[in-house]
């Protein structure tokens, strides 16, 4: 029995793709960079022990004093290990991608929550994206896109956006249909049923896949040091390489640190807030 | 009186294709046999019935019988399969949806059995969400809903989140909200149904009060026969979809149109329309400070009582004196008896049911005072006067039927007030 060429198929048209959609995908290519450089160098900009002010007050103002201190401590071991820099470009990477993700994958969810047929189009291809082993997106990505951040930025954003689409479809679906009935009872339009009712009460939901789609960008762009992205990542691949167990220990331990202060921000922002705001 | 609400041959099909089931329908078919055969349920069948204005129409029935589904039609929550819904005369059917809109934002309103209200919001940005979404300014809307919580009895509730207050509560959140942009109809779907019944009771009165200031139309749906007949001016009964009996509540009570309505009416408990009023008596009462412990001992030996009411001039109830204390009081030369009054007592208005009396009347040691809105002191129920309404009951052959039901709502009333000790 002849084996059915799949995997060729798929190269066969990932070479066409390259040759016919140069344009577009060279324009994405700025596009990414357009937002990644900016960011990174803004976040570089400060002097460190700033930037670990701001952070540590942001930590603070959402989470409290415990969280604070933790950024504080985690933040300045980080900068003693000399880290610093790798570290602001892996979170400009994440905060691309991140946006870039939310961007496509909010509208996206109200979508399949909305339709049926979007739902049942869309659900295949994010477990797809979803469950096909990271490595395998960085072939076409790179092939598409060179080495550096910008294979990494779309590497990252295909892997991260599953939760964000699931949740916010999840989410406006589960809004209860008596909530529902009283926002177009007492006459919404389409867009303020979605705006004024449904989106808010889905809030804490769709922050939940916001939370996982970070964290699950965090570690794809640990993984993006593979094809020459900047960052933590790259010093894991270096260490990996050269067999350097204290090297790759270090910079495993900015990735929690880094990860940690993210996951209790933005899980604090999901959860419904408890002062009484207008 | 005129009609402001006028629905003709109603018919609401769930399913795929509904136009397929009006030949079988003509042709006799029954809903279960329809449903078998094509798939498609029937929701309302034929339907109609008008809604005057100013009057409280209820919708009656069990679940399944087409109710929710005919007040959605109202607003267009459902669309109708066939037939006209004329609000003020204009046919909703036949508006753009800019007129849709503008008829939910300014003409109806509803409250929903679970409330719905968005949990994110404080109480008042949640009375506000119609004129909100109605794009009225921030000013005025805050002033509107502040007055719709006035009206509702939330003052100083505005800035709690919904989560934060009880099943009655969130409901005058509800009913205020629908207040709020002061519309002519209020649609309300088994408003009270998910109350515990202590609180439904109370909030059937608070309806029945602000309906007889407001005057608004209310369309209001429930499966309670007793909540119907107290709420209603006319009650309309739906069966399978089909509208069986329209008529007052004494209409239905009397002349139940089919068996159905028969069976429902039979296990009405009429110990919640028999009100307070028409079982009290009169007792002998001293008025104080005139009369003193001399009068008082007279007049409980006349009687053949061990207690007496003592009233002011005004007639509003000061306290109860007891036999032993006016006698003490006699003997200890005391003529002002005010001081030496039992004031923990239970008084109730004219118009509480029997129902609510009963476990209060069969438990107090003293009877119960009724006492009108103005305070002033209308007559007594004791154990005596329930017991004798519930096995005297002369309505022909029903009278074992109340007396169950009296029963039963007793141990109920019993039980929860053991619940809330």
């Amino acid at each position: 029995m002849n084996k059915i060429e799949i995997g060729d198929k798929f190269s066969t048209m990932v070479d066409w793709m390259r040759d016919n959609w140069g344009g577009l995908f060279e324009a994405i290519h700025a596009g990414v960079e357009g937002i990644f450089i900016p960011l990174s160098s803004a976040l570089l900009f400060p002097h460190p022990l700033i930037m670990i002010s701001i952070f540590s007050l942001i930590a603070l103002w959402i989470c409290g004093r415990g969280v604070a201190i933790f950024t504080v401590l985690g933040m300045l071991l980080i900068h003693n290990l000399g880290f610093w820099e790798p570290t602001m470009d892996t979170l400009g990477l994440v905060t691309t991608a991140v946006m870039l993700a939310l961007l496509i994958g909010i509208p996206l969810g109200i979508w399949t929550a909305k339709s049926n047929m979007v739902q049942n189009t869309v659900r295949p291809i994010l477990d797809f994206m979803q469950t096909l082993p990271a490595f395998v997106y960085l072939i076409p990505a790179v092939l598409f896109f060179q080495l550096g951040e910008v294979p990494g930025v779309i590497a990252t954003l295909i892997f991260s956006l599953p939760p964000c689409v699931r949740f916010t479809g999840l989410g406006i679906r589960q809004v209860p249909s008596e909530i529902r009935e009283a926002a177009i009872s007492f006459g919404s339009s389409p867009s303020q049923l979605l705006f004024k009712a449904e989106i808010p009460v889905a809030l804490p939901t769709i922050m939940a896949g916001i939370n996982q789609t970070i964290m699950l960008a965090l570690s794809m762009v640990v993984i993006a040091g593979l094809i020459g992205a900047r960052g933590l990542g790259k010093i894991v691949v270096q260490a990996t390489q050269q067999m350097r167990t204290d090297l790759g220990f270090e910079a495993g331990i900015s990735i929690v640190i880094l990860a940690i202060f993210l996951d209790r921000v933005t899980q604090e922002l999901g959860k419904p807030s408890k002062k009484g705001s207008h | 009186m005129e009609d402001l609400v006028r629905i003709e041959g109603l018919f609401k099909v769930f399913g795929h294709d509904p136009e397929r089931v009006f030949p079988l329908l003509d042709q006799g078919h029954t809903k279960a046999e329809i449903l078998e055969k094509t798939g498609c349920a029937i929701g309302i069948n034929n339907a109609s019935f008008t809604i005057q204005k100013g009057e409280t129409f209820v919708v009656m029935g069990l679940s399944g019988s087409g109710k929710s589904t005919v007040i959605r039609c109202l607003n267009r929550l459902i669309e109708p399969t066939r037939g006209v819904v004329e609000i003020n005369g204009a046919d909703i059917m036949k508006m753009s949806s800019e007129e849709l809109l503008q008829c939910r934002r300014k003409t109806m309103s509803m409250v929903f059995q679970h409330f719905g209200l968005l949990p994110q919001r404080t109480v008042v940005r949640n009375v506000e969400f119609g004129l909100e979404v109605a794009g009225i300014d921030p000013e005025e809307r805050r002033t509107k809903a502040m007055n719709a919580l006035e009206l509702v009895g939330l003052k100083g509730y505005e800035d709690q989140r919904p989560g934060e207050l009880s099943g009655g509560m969130q409901q005058r959140v509800g009913l205020a909200r629908a207040l709020a942009s002061d519309p002519e109809i209020l649609l309300m779907d088994e408003a009270f149904s998910a109350l515990d019944p202590l609180i439904r009771a109370n909030m059937q009165d608070e309806l029945l009060d602000l309906q007889a200031s407001m005057h608004k139309t209310i369309v209001f749906i429930t499966h309670d026969l007793d909540e119907a007949l107290k709420i209603g001016d006319r009650i309309a009964i739906m069966k399978d979809g089909e509208v069986v009996q329209i008529g007052t509540p004494e209409e239905i009570l009397t002349h139940p149109a089919d068996d159905y309505v028969k069976a429902f009416v039979q296990n009405v408990d009429k110990s919640k329309v028999i009100t307070a009023e028409a079982v009290m008596r009169k007792p002998q009462t001293i008025t104080v400070p005139k009369d003193g412990p001399h009068v008082a001992i007279r007049a409980m030996e006349k009687n053949n009582t061990s207690s007496i009411f003592a009233l002011d001039a005004d007639r509003k109830l000061q306290g109860l004196l007891t036999i032993d204390e006016a006698v003490r009081l006699e003997k200890e030369k005391v003529s002002d008896v005010r001081e030496h009054l039992m004031t923990d007592l239970y008084a109730a208005e004219p118009d509480t049911p029997m129902a609510d009396l009963l476990s209060r009347a069969t438990t107090a040691r003293y009877p119960i005072s009724i006492v009108d809105a103005q305070g002033r002191f209308r007559g007594i129920v004791d154990r005596a006067m329930v017991i004798g309404e519930v096995l005297g009951d002369d309505h022909e052959d029903t009278s074992t039927v109340h007396l169950e039901a009296l029963t039963e709502s007793q141990e109920i009333k019993m039980k929860q007030e053991a619940g809330h000790e």
